[in-house]
């Protein structure tokens, strides 16, 4: 299987469910529908390279065990303060622009994704700008540069240092799996596992 | 035998989900189709990936070839070849008379915040450009939410992808 698609469908799967933690909570009720509508686009997304790389999207989704997923650290953190949720979409749109850019060469769903992920990219741009000189905001990407980095493979984490005017430092990487992601996977795959066998949907 | 023509007009019935004041064909996401010894191939091109809609449009799209007589083989295609741009110039004018304001046409480059806080989108119900962006995102992925200035309506505009 193509690790470098199936992780790109990981990071999308599991930012789509901590994206849609906000629905309802958000601080002000934009927010909780511009939240609610870039989870699902991030989940659609899961789906589709999913059904690229398998017969049986859903198994591929939710039947691997928790250390089996190939999803960034960056994408399991749990319940972020909102500069911290915003500094991680901001850093996670910046680097998926590099990464989805590159595949779209191979890949004809990449340049579809991409075209959805452009609003996704304004929407954490135009928060990045609100928030830019926030203590808050600062300290959140300062925590977080180390995890964006591991979105990326290392040949491209040059190209997010320039972009984001940052030195590379040593990234958080990939097969990581942090005690939250563990309640996440759980969750997410509760109702497949309390389904009957064979049941359709 | 069912034939192509018959087909094609059958879809037309078929109205979106989501927007049922259009129908698949004005929606443009029907590609192709073609008959062959009573099989139906239908190619048939999401709008948005994560949109719960297009399941329900796959099964619309196979009962009505399979009440035709045919036996459906529907295509969903993966790739880019889905655009606003297939929106049907009967689809914009039936969506703006709902209410809804079509989306502007693709450019070469990706859609920047600046065009969108930018005063080219028309209002629906007056059709004045002073508009302003109130929300990326919308009640689904394929729209956002604008303001209008000249008679103080919100309205919902689609996003061009």
């Amino acid at each position: 299987m193509n690790e470098q698609l199936l992780g790109l469908a990981d990071d999308e799967l599991v930012i789509g469910w901590r994206d849609s933690e906000w629905t309802g909570i958000a601080p002000m009720l934009e927010e909780d529908v511009a939240f609610s509508s870039i989870a699902q686009n991030e989940i659609g997304h899961a789906r589709a390279v999913y059904e690229l790389l398998s017969d049986d999207a859903d198994a591929l989704a939710f039947d691997r065990a928790p250390e089996e997923y190939l999803c960034a650290p960056l994408v399991q953190l749990h319940l972020l303060a909102w500069g911290r949720t915003i500094a991680r979409r901001w850093l996670y749109e910046v680097a998926d622009e590099i990464r989805i850019t590159t595949l779209m060469e191979e890949t004809p769903l990449a340049a579809k994704i991409n075209r959805e992920e452009a609003y996704h990219r304004m929407h954490a741009e135009m928060w990045r700008e609100r928030l830019a000189d926030t203590p808050q905001f600062r300290a959140a990407v300062d925590e977080l540069w180390p995890y964006a980095l591991g979105v990326l493979p290392p040949e491209q984490r040059d190209a997010l240092a320039s972009r984001v005017g940052r030195d590379a430092v040593e990234a958080v990487e990939r097969g990581a799996h942090d005690a939250a992601f563990a309640d996440l996977h759980a969750e997410m795959t509760m109702v497949r596992r309390s389904a009957p066998a064979g049941a359709q949907w | 035998m069912v034939t192509a023509e018959q087909v094609w007009a059958a879809f037309e019935e078929i109205p979106d989900p989501e927007i049922p004041v259009i129908s698949l064909v004005d929606l443009g996401v029907i590609r192709s189709v073609d008959v062959e010894n009573g099989q139906v191939h239908v190619e048939f091109t999401p709008t948005f990936l994560g949109c719960p809609a297009l399941e329900v449009m796959k099964r619309a799209l196979e009962e009505t070839v399979s009440g035709l007589g045919g036996d459906p083989d529907v295509q969903v295609i993966q790739d880019d070849s889905w655009s606003t741009d297939k929106i049907t110039p009967a689809g914009r004018e039936k969506l703006r008379a709902a209410g809804f304001a079509p989306p502007a046409l693709r450019e070469a480059s990706a859609p920047q915040l600046v065009q969108l806080q930018s005063n080219v989108f028309r209002c629906p119900y007056c059709g004045s450009t002073e508009t302003r962006l109130e929300n990326i995102f919308g009640p689904t992925p394929c729209r956002s939410v604008r303001y209008c200035e000249s008679c103080r309506q919100p309205f919902e505009q689609f996003k061009t992808i």
